[in-house]
C-alpha cells in the first residue's frame, strides 16, 4: 500500500518534469571560456539582457580553450578567449577584440618588496631565484604560484615575459580569485593576475619600475598586456551579434573600463 | 496470463539490470576514444614513467600524479581507516542501542557535508596551521590526507556499523559464555566475521579518497612534482584533470583524457584485487 | 608478556572511545565553525533575492531552486534503474556469469571518481547529444554517479528480507512480481530509503561533475534545458574566486542545514515507517 503511494508520487513528479520541459520564449545564448573575462561577461551579460528581455545569456567559465572549444562545437555560442596568440583552430572562428587586460604581479601585502625588473621575474617564476633575499626583499623562500598549463594568462604571461620554463615547485591554481587567494593567504608567496581582478587583499608591484595602472597601460608603458577575444561562428547574425555589439558600444566598454579592465582600442 | 506478465517484468528488470553496465561501458568508451591513442603515440613508458609535465612543449609525464594519487590516497586511510573502524566497534559493541541510535545517525550527517565545504576549511583552518607549525607551502600532501581522511569516516563508520550489526548475536553470547571480555569476543570473533565487509567499507573509503577532486584542488597545492616530504605541495591525477580540462586544446586536451584512462584502469584493478580477496575469504569458509 | 584481559578491555574501551569523541569532536568542529560564520549572514532576503555582482552582494536564491531541482531529477531517473537492478539480481535470477558482470560494471561505477563523470557528462550530454549545459545533463550524469549507490543499498536491504516472507507470499498464490511489489519491496524499504538519502547527500554536495554538466549559471532555471548553479557550487566559486567569504560562509550554511533537514526527514519517515508496520 505504502509501496504503490510512493511509486505514484514518483511517477506524479516524473510527468510533472516531463510537461515543465518545454523552452521558454525567447533566445537562449551561451558564453562560455576564459575565467578572467567570465565576471565582466556575466556583468555585461545582466545589463544587456535589461534592455533586451527577449535574450536569456548564460555565462560559464572553464577556461580559453573550453571557449574556444564550446564555439567550434556550438556548446556555446560566443567562445571568450584571453590569449596574446590565438591556437590555429580557432582561425574558423570569427574574433572580436572586446577588451584589453594588464597583468599584474602580486605579492602579499606584508611582503617589502615593490619592485621586480623583468629579468627577475623570470627568474623567480623558472626556479633560479629561490629567496627573497636575492630579489632584494627579506631572506624568506619565495613560493611561487602559477596557472594551469595551457591557461590563457599563464600563456600571455610567459610568452610577453619571454621563454619560461615554470619552475617545478610552483603551486598551480586555475582562476585569477584562486591566485589571488593563495598569494593573500601566504606571506611568501608571488603569482600574476588579471589586473582587474586586483584587491586591498594583495599588493601588485612594478615590473621594470612600471606600476600595473590603467594610465601606464594606456599609455604603453606596462608591459604586461593582452586583449580578450570573442569567437564565434560566423557569420555574425541576431542575439549574437547584438550582444557583442552592445560590448563594443561605449556603454559596454564604459562597463568593462568602470569594473578594471581596459576598453578594446 | 500471470506467467506472461511475469515473464514481461523479468525481462524488463534485466534491462533495467544492464543500465549500470551500459552507463559504465559508455563512459570507459568516451575517455578511451580520446586517450588510448594519445598513450599510443607519445609510448606507455614515456607517458606513466617521466615527470616531465609540460603541455606546450611536448612533454606528458604523469609519473607524480600517480605517485601523489597512492600516496594522498595512503595518508587519508592512515587517518581514516583506523579512527572509522574504532568509531564502529565502539558504536556498535560498547555503547548502549539507544545512544548508538542517536550518534550514528549524526555521524551519517558527515557524509552528507559536501567535500568542497571539507576542502574550504582545510584552507582557512587546517593549511594555514601546518604552515605555521611545519613550514613550507600548507597547502601539502598533508593537508589533503587529513582533509580527505576526515572525508572517508562516515562512509567508513557507516559500512562497517551495519556490517558489525548483520554478525549474529550468537557469536557474541557464545563468546561472552566462554568467558571472554567484550573486547576479546570483538576482536576474536566478531572483528572475524565481519572481516569482508569492513574490508569492502574501507575500499570505498580508498575509492572516495581516490576520486575526489574539488576537495583535493583546494588544499593540495597541485605542483606536478614528486614529493620529498609530507609538506610538499602535490598534484593528483584528478586534480590534473579538473585543473587543466577548461585550458587544454589539442595534443593537451587527450592528455587529460590520457589521465583518465589511467585512473579508470587503476581503480578497475584496484577493484578487482578487492573483489577477489573478499570472494576468497567467502570461499574458505 | 600476557596483559590481563581486564586491562586490555579497559586499554580497548579507553581507545575506542577515544577515537569516537574525536570523530564526533571533528563532526561538531565542522558545522559550529560553519553555522558561527554562516548563521549571522542568513536572513529571509538572502534566501529569497537574485544574487547581484556574481554574489558579491545579494541572496542565493536560484542556487537553492537549482540545488532542490538537480539531486530530485537525478534520483527520478536512477531510483527505477537502481532498484529494478537489485530486484533482478536478488529475486530473479541466480548466481551466473550475467549476474556477476553486472556486479562488477555497479563495483566499478561505483568507483570511478566524479571527475571522470564530469568529463562523460560533457563530451557525452553536453556536446555529443548537443544538450548544453542544463539541469537535465546534470541530472542524467549524476543518476549515473548515484547508480551504483542505490543499487548496493537496495539489494542489501532486499537480501535482509526473510526468505520465510517470500515462501509464505507464494505459497498464497502470489505471483513472483506481487511478491516483490507487496512483499519484498514494503519491507525493503528503509534500507532503499537510506540508499536514496545517502545519493541525494551525494548530489547535493556535489561539485565536479555538476560543473562541467550543469554549468554554474546564477540565473532562476526555468525549464531542465536551463543550466543552473548549486549551492555547493556556487559555495566553491565564492569561496575559491574569493569573491566574497562572508555570503560563502551564509551559503555554506544553508547547504549544511539542508542536508540536516534531508537527513532528519529520511530518517523521520524510516522511523515512521518501521513503527507502522510493527503495529
Amino acid at each position: 500500500m505504502k509501496f504503490s503511494i510512493i511509486c505514484i508520487a514518483v511517477g506524479a513528479c516524473l510527468s510533472l518534469m516531463v510537461c515543465g520541459c518545454g523552452r521558454h520564449a525567447g533566445t537562449s545564448l551561451t558564453v562560455a571560456g576564459s575565467t578572467a573575462f567570465q565576471p565582466f561577461a556575466e556583468k555585461l551579460a545582466e545589463q544587456f539582457m535589461a534592455k533586451r528581455p527577449d535574450v536569456n545569456i548564460t555565462v560559464q567559465g572553464g577556461g580559453s580553450a573550453l571557449g574556444i572549444q564550446s564555439a567550434r562545437s556550438g556548446a556555446a555560442q560566443i567562445g571568450m578567449a584571453d590569449l596574446v596568440e590565438l591556437p590555429p583552430e580557432a582561425s574558423e572562428l570569427l574574433g572580436v577584440t572586446v577588451a584589453r587586460d594588464g597583468i599584474a604581479i602580486i605579492v602579499n601585502p606584508e611582503n617589502t618588496l615593490t619592485n621586480l625588473s623583468l629579468e627577475q621575474i623570470r627568474g623567480i617564476f623558472q626556479g633560479a631565484i629561490q629567496n627573497w633575499k636575492e630579489a632584494g626583499g627579506s631572506d624568506q623562500p619565495i613560493r611561487v604560484v602559477s596557472r594551469e598549463a595551457g591557461s590563457g594568462t599563464r600563456a600571455s604571461f610567459e610568452t610577453i615575459i619571454g621563454g619560461i620554463t615554470l619552475a617545478r615547485k610552483a603551486i598551480i591554481q586555475d582562476s585569477n580569485g584562486t591566485i589571488r587567494e593563495t598569494v593573500a593567504n601566504d606571506r611568501d608567496a608571488v603569482g600574476y593576475l588579471s589586473h582587474g581582478l586586483l584587491n586591498a587583499k594583495v599588493k601588485a608591484i612594478r615590473a621594470d619600475g612600471v606600476e600595473c595602472t590603467e594610465n601606464e597601460i594606456v599609455a604603453g608603458r606596462y608591459k604586461l598586456v593582452r586583449p580578450v577575444f570573442l569567437l564565434s561562428q560566423p557569420p555574425s547574425a541576431g542575439a549574437v551579434k547584438d550582444f557583442i555589439d552592445y560590448i563594443l558600444s561605449s556603454e559596454g566598454q564604459e562597463t568593462i573600463r568602470r569594473n578594471g579592465l581596459l576598453p578594446a582600442k | 496470463m500471470h506467467q506472461t506478465g511475469d515473464k514481461l517484468i523479468k525481462w524488463l528488470l534485466m534491462a533495467l539490470a544492464f543500465t549500470a553496465l551500459t552507463s559504465l561501458l559508455l563512459i570507459a568508451i568516451f575517455i578511451f576514444k580520446e586517450g588510448v591513442p594519445f598513450i599510443a603515440r607519445v609510448g606507455f613508458k614515456d607517458f606513466l614513467l617521466s615527470s616531465d609535465w609540460q603541455p606546450q612543449a611536448g612533454h606528458f609525464g604523469i609519473y607524480p600524479m600517480i605517485v601523489a594519487s597512492l600516496l594522498v590516497t595512503l595518508g587519508a586511510m592512515l587517518v581514516g581507516a583506523p579512527l572509522g573502524i574504532a568509531c564502529a566497534v565502539f558504536l556498535n559493541e560498547f555503547v548502549p542501542k539507544h545512544v548508538t541510535r542517536i550518534i550514528k545517525p549524526t555521524i551519517e550527517l558527515l557524509a552528507g557535508i559536501p567535500s568542497v565545504v571539507y576542502g574550504f576549511i582545510g584552507v582557512v583552518v587546517v593549511a594555514p596551521l601546518i604552515r605555521s607549525q611545519f613550514g613550507g607551502p600548507g597547502l601539502s600532501m598533508l593537508c589533503a590526507s587529513l582533509i580527505l581522511g576526515v572525508m572517508v569516516l562516515p562512509t567508513i563508520i557507516s559500512i562497517s556499523t551495519d556490517v558489525l550489526a548483520s554478525v549474529p548475536n550468537a557469536f557474541r553470547e557464545g563468546a561472552l559464555a566462554l568467558g571472554a571480555t567484550r573486547w576479546q569476543s570483538v576482536h576474536m570473533v566478531i572483528l572475524k566475521a565481519g572481516r569482508s565487509g569492513i574490508v569492502a567499507a574501507v575500499i570505498l573509503g580508498m575509492g572516495r579518497a581516490i576520486g575526489e577532486t574539488m576537495a583535493v584542488i583546494m588544499v593540495a597545492g597541485n605542483t606536478p612534482q614528486i614529493p620529498h616530504s609530507v609538506l610538499d605541495s602535490v598534484c593528483t591525477l584528478t586534480a590534473k584533470i579538473a585543473i587543466e580540462m577548461g585550458s587544454a586544446t589539442g595534443a593537451h586536451r587527450q592528455a587529460l583524457f590520457a589521465i583518465g584512462v589511467v585512473l579508470f584502469i587503476m581503480i578497475m584493478m584496484f577493484n578487482s584485487i578487492a573483489m577477489m580477496a573478499i570472494k576468497k575469504r567467502f570461499a574458505g569458509k | 608478556m600476557r596483559i590481563p584481559p581486564r586491562n586490555t578491555q579497559a586499554l580497548a574501551v579507553a581507545l575506542l572511545g577515544g577515537a569516537t569523541g574525536l570523530t564526533l569532536a571533528i563532526l561538531v568542529f565542522v558545522i559550529v565553525f560553519i553555522l558561527g560564520k554562516g548563521l549571522p549572514v542568513l536572513s529571509l532576503g538572502f534566501l529569497l533575492d537574485n544574487p547581484q555582482e556574481m554574489g558579491k552582494a545579494g541572496g542565493i536564491f536560484p542556487t537553492l531552486v537549482g540545488t532542490l531541482i538537480l539531486p530530485l531529477a537525478a534520483i527520478i531517473i536512477a531510483l527505477p534503474a537502481g532498484v529494478g537492478t537489485a530486484v533482478y539480481l536478488s529475486e530473479y535470477t541466480v548466481e551466473n556469469p550475467a549476474t556477476r558482470i553486472i556486479r562488477f560494471g555497479t563495483d566499478c561505477l561505483a568507483g570511478i571518481p566524479s571527475i571522470i563523470f564530469g568529463l562523460f557528462g560533457f563530451i557525452f550530454f553536453v556536446t555529443t547529444l548537443k544538450m548544453g549545459w542544463c539541469i537535465l545533463s546534470g541530472a542524467l550524469t549524476l543518476a549515473i554517479m548515484v547508480l551504483p549507490t542505490i543499487i548496493r543499498t537496495s539489494e542489501e536491504a532486499i537480501k535482509a528480507v526473510p526468505a520465510s516472507y517470500r515462501e509464505v507470499s507464494c505459497s498464497l498464490g502470489a505471483t513472483r512480481w506481487e511478491t516483490v511489489l507487496k512483499v519484498v519491496l514494503p519491507n525493503a524499504l528503509p534500507g532503499i530509503v537510506t540508499g536514496v538519502m545517502l545519493s541525494i547527500g551525494r548530489c547535493i554536495g556535489e561539485t565536479a561533475a555538476v560543473i562541467f554538466t550543469a554549468g554554474a549559471s546564477l540565473r532562476l532555471p526555468h525549464s531542465v534545458f536551463d543550466s543552473t548553479r548549486t549551492m555547493a557550487v556556487h559555495f566553491y566559486i565564492l569561496a575559491r574566486e574569493g569573491i566574497s567569504n562572508e555570503n560563502a560562509f551564509g551559503t555554506a550554511a544553508v547547504l549544511i542545514l539542508s542536508v540536516l533537514l534531508v537527513n532528519s526527514v529520511s530518517y523521520w519517515m524510516m522511523h515512521r515507517f518501521i513503527s507502522r508496520r510493527t503495529k
